[in-house]
Parts: structure tokens; sequence; C-alpha cells
């Protein structure tokens, strides 16, 4: 997230950028985006110390769910991603509620940190998940993101109970991703609702990565089917390849 | 073409399309119609188009044999019995379609092709059957050189369409064009779902708002440019008014809605009687054809098109503010609407002679354009280049102005490759949009070889070979690379799941 350092401000090539001093929880200020001048270059999100971006707006639930009110009847429903959206349970709360008045579905895509059951009213209006399983063992889990996984497989478990799982997500990436132990985990920790949902196992690729992953190669197609040859014994029946 | 020897004697015409143009020449020799001053006034500043009909009308427009019919109960004339298995069924409408005359002088409806090749797969793998499919829609693209041809799937889900779908996407033809005929209620999402990924891959099939049109006649299938008519007749005829060529004749709006427009779409439709008039009272068609004799066309199901085009341009050189446009501004489509009110109420009290099926009246039609046109947009179109950033509000745009056309409408959509991908998503967006009105909506993938022009299919690597001179097997590769040319469609916006 950004902190209002301002560096960016003078290095928009379309001057596209400001500094408002003293305004937000930044530390000098807030740094003001103007939509219609910016050209989308991401000079800024490059220059970043924390690569935050700096293209951001405020909007309130109601002017989020004006926003989806505008793609009826186009849309069965919405997905909510991020960064990681159940930072705000509460903001997504409001939107669901919101949207649930139209009669769409409400989907939530998630890394599985925040603890869903601490939210019955989110629980209550959301209909699906996507949850992100990224390691198994707490130590690699730990090397990739600095957190802990607890919270992620009791959410696992706790969705798969209330039939809230839409698909689980495995980004395969070796060694930096024990692979095959976060297959068998999940089959076991969840093994009466294998069939309820979808297993994605996504091939890393490192478009769009800049940290020292970026030069990874993509794991092979060969390797790819092998892991789906996996879950496929370990009782998964919905698996794909992306 | 400007004169017989011109004709013969060309580089870039195949030897069949030499004899229909020859033909088409020998017509235009003829001056039988009567054509009142007033209206050549208005064909002479385009403002009427009778889109190179030809002088003496000797055949319908467009002719959609009752096939089952003729499944049913074989043809005499063609000395051909009701087929049994499914080979002399393709045989059957081999030998058929052959027969079928129309503007073009080839079929430009083949039927519900899934429906009549369904009854006849019992008993048969899918991969006996594809291999014998495949062979008959080789046959359909090599033999009817002319993109205005189309054949029907759905609204129900075949076995024999998933056939012809998987085809499609393999073989990559121009020919025929194809249409899904979709209800929510009666065709499966997955069904629909394999038609749009098939489209993103070969441009086909276009999918039609069957709930919309389903009850417009008795039954009805779509021909050439999505003509939406009655299967066992037709159209005689397709006259368009090309409103901007009209209104540059206008003093202000107000001379424009309540003369001009009013008076030139009379002599429109008095010269569309005359057109009728001759093909059935003079010409002898419904005489000396078998498909009349034998039933399987019957002349009090004919109507008559009435062919609108053009519309967006004439809105916006009425509108007092050039900023406002059509498709943007809703003071500019408040006056589009205004226009095609006018049109609507005249074609709702026209007298069309020998249109019983069509309650004695023109049928309204969104016409998409020719290859001669420059500056005019297709029907009711926004046009290309200008397109509204939603695709949504595109399609709600869309919506207000196909409920005038009972006879088709439709909208062409360039679509990011990635929307093979989603199917569903893309089927979302045409269920959103059959739901608020829109009557037909087709989509080809931006990096696709064939391409949709006005209605019907081409190859871009045909148009290469015509633009340098070449000839080429299906006529219609002149048109749409003209077209393709003329009205920028490589400008089009391409959509894309959002």
């Amino acid at each position: 997230m950004c902190i209002g350092c301002g560096i960016c401000v003078d290095k928009c090539p379309v001057q596209a950028l400001t500094l408002k001093k003293g305004a937000g929880e930044g530390r000098r200020g807030a740094v003001i985006w103007d939509e219609t001048k910016c050209i989308q270059c991401d000079n800024c999100i490059r220059v970043c110390p924390y690569s935050a971006s700096p293209k951001i707006r405020y909007m309130e639930a109601s002017e989020v769910f004006e926003q989806v009110s505008k793609n009826i009847p186009f849309i069965r429903g919405i997905t909510v991603s991020g960064g990681e959206c159940t930072l705000y349970p509460e903001f997504l709360t409001e939107l669901f509620e919101l949207v649930k008045t139209k009669g769409l579905t409400c989907y939530i895509d998630s890394n599985g940190c925040t603890d869903f059951s601490r939210y019955p009213e989110l629980m209550k209006y959301c209909d699906k998940v996507m949850l992100d399983v990224k390691a198994w063992d707490k130590e690699v889990f730990y090397r990739l993101t600095q957190g802990e996984n607890d919270i992620v497989k009791k959410n696992l478990v706790y969705l798969a109970e209330e039939h809230k799982l839409e698909e689980v997500r495995i980004v395969c990436l070796e060694p930096e991703v024990d692979v095959e132990a976060t297959i068998r985990g999940i089959a076991e920790n969840v093994e009466k609702y294998l069939n309820q949902f979808t297993l994605k196992l996504i091939a890393f690729r490192n478009h769009g990565v800049s940290t020292k992953l970026k030069d990874r190669e993509t794991p092979s197609y060969e390797k790819m089917r092998e892991w789906e040859r996996i879950a496929g014994l370990c009782g998964f029946s919905n698996i794909r390849i992306v | 073409m400007n004169t017989t020897l011109d004709i013969v004697t060309s580089k870039g015409l195949t030897y069949e399309q030499k004899v229909v143009a020859l033909a088409h020449a020998a017509e235009d020799s003829l001056e039988i119609l009567n054509i009142p001053e007033k209206t050549r006034h208005y064909m002479d500043i385009g403002a009427i188009c009778d889109l190179s009909e030809g002088h003496a009308p000797y055949r319908p427009r467009y002719i959609m044999p009752d096939y089952e019919k003729a499944i049913r109960e074989g043809c005499e004339f063609l000395r051909l019995d009701p087929p049994k298995d499914l080979d002399e069924l393709l045989s059957f409408l081999m030998i058929f379609y052959r027969h079928v005359p129309s503007i073009t002088t080839y079929p430009v409806f083949l039927g519900n092709i899934d429906k009549m090749i369904e009854p006849f797969l019992d008993g048969i793998s899918d991969e006996e059957a594809a291999k014998k499919i495949k062979l008959f829609l080789i046959y359909l693209d090599r033999t009817i050189t002319d993109g205005f041809c189309h054949a029907n799937l759905g609204p129900e889900e075949t076995r024999a369409g998933r056939i012809i779908l998987q085809l499609e996407k393999e073989l990559q033809n121009a020919v025929p064009n194809l249409t899904l005929k979709y209800d929510p209620d009666v065709t499966p999402d997955s069904y629909a779902e394999l038609a749009l990924y098939t489209s993103l891959f070969c441009a086909n099939p276009a999918i039609c708002n069957h709930k919309m049109h389903k009850d417009t006649y008795e039954d009805y299938g779509v021909s050439s440019c999505y003509n939406i008519l009655p299967i066992g007749g037709g159209s005689y005829t397709l006259t368009r008014v090309v409103l901007p060529k009209l209104a540059e004749e206008a003093t202000d709006r107000e001379h424009f809605l309540k003369e001009l427009l009013p008076d030139c779409l009379k002599h429109m439709g008095d010269y569309m009687n005359e057109r009728i008039r001759f093909l059935v009272e003079e010409s002898n068609f419904f005489e000396s054809s078998f498909l009349a004799r034998e039933g399987f066309i019957d002349r009090k199901k004919f109507l008559a098109m009435y062919g609108v085009v053009g519309l967006a341009e004439c809105t916006n050189m009425l509108m007092d503010d050039k900023s406002k446009t059509y498709g943007h501004s809703p003071e500019a489509d408040d006056l589009a609407e205004e226009i095609m009110n006018v049109i609507s109420d005249y074609a709702g009290h026209s007298d069309a002679l020998y249109s019983e099926v069509f309650d004695g009246h023109f049928a309204l039609h969104a016409q998409v354009g020719i290859d001669s046109d420059h500056g005019i947009t297709s029907g009711v179109r926004i046009p290309v280049g200008a397109e509204p950033d939603s695709m949504f509000d595109h399609l709600r745009h869309s919506a207000r102005f196909h409920k005038f056309f009972p006879t088709g409408c439709a909208d062409i959509f360039s679509f990011d490759p990635t929307g093979r991908n989603n199917p569903a998503a893309v089927l979302d967006i045409v269920k959103g949009a059959f739901e608020l009105g829109d009557k037909y909506i087709s989509f080809y993938a931006s990096d696709s070889d064939l391409v949709r022009i006005t209605g019907y299919l081409v190859k871009r690597s045909d148009m290469e070979h015509y633009y340098k001179g070449e000839a080429v097997l299906q006529n219609t590769v002149h048109l749409g690379g003209d077209n393709y040319r003329n009205a920028h469609l490589e400008n089009r916006k391409v959509r894309a799941i959002s």
C-alpha cells in the first residue's frame, strides 16, 4: 500500500500525480492521481520502493455497487479480489448486501489469511470462495510469504464444510512451493468434499514478476500433468491446469 | 463492369462469375418496370437503392424452401425418393440445393440443418457421421460460391449440431453462414457455450434471439445476411432507403421528418410493389418452378423486405449540435428514434402487394450495406470506430433500435481471443443482450482469418488474393474485400470480457 512518501510524483511523465501535504494517512501526505491525465505507463509503480500503486481512488460500497449495477443484466455475479480483499470484511459485507438485492452472486478471491469463520454476516452473503493455498509446509509457506498458514488450512476446512469452496488454487513452482505436499494436504483435510470444487493447478509464469522469481521458468507441461495425475489419485474430481 | 466485353475478358472473374454477370447484364438491358420520375430522382441521388437486383425480377430475392417436407415426401421433378439413411439424405440435399434459386443464383437458405440430419444418425457413430458430414460441408463451401448462404441450428441441442460445430472449427469455411437459434429456456448452456466458443475460432455460428423471432410467422428461418423469413416462402425483393443520401436534400429537420422522408418512403414502397407485380404476375416464376408446384414454397408465404440503412449518419446530419452523435448522446438517439418512428409508421400502414404472410405490409429490415457504400453505416448500427467504450452500453443502444425490425437486425463484435477461455462469460453477455431485446448477435475473434463483413463471412487471406487482382472462388470475397476497405472494418472496436 502507498505510504504517501511522494517519490513517484516527479517521476510521472505526464504530471498525473501530485502530493497533497498533510492529507491521508501517509508519511508526508497523500499522492493524488489524476485518472484523466494518466497514460498507464506504470512508471510510478516501478520507481516505488514498496512497489505500491498511487493509482487508487477511495470509494464507498454504494459507489462500487453503482459501477456493478451498470453491468446488469450482462453478468450473473461479481468476484472481489485484490490485493487481498478480505482485509476489508466490513466493506465486503456492505457491498455484498447491496449486490444481493439485485439477485447476483458474490464470490471472493482470497489468499485465505483472514479467518472467514469470524465474519458470519459476510459469509451469509458470500456464495463461494476461490482460495489460494500457496504452500503446505509451515516453513515453505513462511519462506514464500513471511506469514503463517494455519488460518489458510482452517479456512480450507471451514469453507468446504460450509459448501462455499468454488476452487482451490496452487501456483506450481518447485522448489519454492511444495506442490505435491499441498495437493496431498488439501486432499486429506477436506477428503469428503473433493467433488465439490475445482482444483486449479496454475503453472507459474514470470510475466509481470519483479521479485527474485522474475527469471524462473514455467514448469513443463509434463510436470503439470504429473501433478494432475497425483491429484487425480488423491481423489480430486475436477482438476484444471492453467 | 461496363460492357459485356469487359465481363467476357475479365482476368479477375472465374468462369462461373462471368456467367452470372452476363445474365445480369442481359436482364438489365430490359426496361420494363414502370418507374415514375420522382422515384427515379430518389434513385439518382442514392436515397432509394434497389441493390442492383436487376431490371426484370424473374425469381424472388430470397427463397426459403420447406426442406423438411421435401425430405419427408421426396421430389418428383428431381426424381428423388425420400431419403432413408444418412448417405441418401446428404446426397438428396446436395442435389436439391443446386436447384434453389435466389438473387445470388445460389441458395441463400439451407434449412435447419441439424434437425434435418439428426433423425438419420440412429445407429451411426459420431466418428462415422462426422466423416460424412465433413464431406458434405466441404461440398457446400466449394460449390455454393457465395457467402450469402445460411444454415440454421437449434434451438434444441442435437448430436448433429455438435458434430457440425466441431467440424466448422476445423474446416474454417466461409459457407454456409451458420446461425444458432438460441432460447435460454430450450438451449442448454453447454451447447450455447460450444457455439460461442466455436465462433471465436471460425466466426460461426451467429446467435439469434429465438424467443423474439419464433412467433413472427408460422415458422422462420435465417437466410443470407440474417434475414428472418417465413419457411416455405421468402422475400420477393429488398430495396433500401439510404437515409443520409436523403438527408442531403433536407432543408431542416422538420422538412426531413414531415415531408421528405414520408414522400421517399412512399415512392420506395410503390417501386417495390412494381417489382413484386412483375415477378408474380408476369415473370411466371411461380408457374414454372417445381418448388412452387410441389409445395416446397408457397407464393402466399412471401413478403417484401423494406431496407433501412445509415440511421447513424442521417441522425448526425440532422443534429444542430454536431458534438452530439448517434450512440453517444441521448438527444441524438431520441432524434434517431423519431426517424425510425416515421419509417415504422409508414411500414405499419403500407399496402404491400401479395404479402399476405405479413398482413399486407412491407417488413422492415436493417439492411447491412453494400461494398460500394462510403460513410453509410449498416442499418441502425453505431459507426465502426465510434462504438461506445462499454460493450454493454453498446448493446443497450442496440436493443432500443432492434425492436423496429421484424425481418432482421444484428450486431457484429470483434472479440478478443481470450474469450475462448471463458465462453460462459460470453454467453452471459448474450443472455443479457437478449433479455434487453437485442435480436441477433455475432462474434469473431480479432485474430481470426474468417471475418464477418456485414453479415456474411470472408477469409482475410482470400481478400488479399482479390486485392492483387486474382480470381477467387467466392464472389462475396469481392464484396467483402471492398466493404472491408470502404467501411474500415479493421477499426471495429475489439470487445473483451472485462
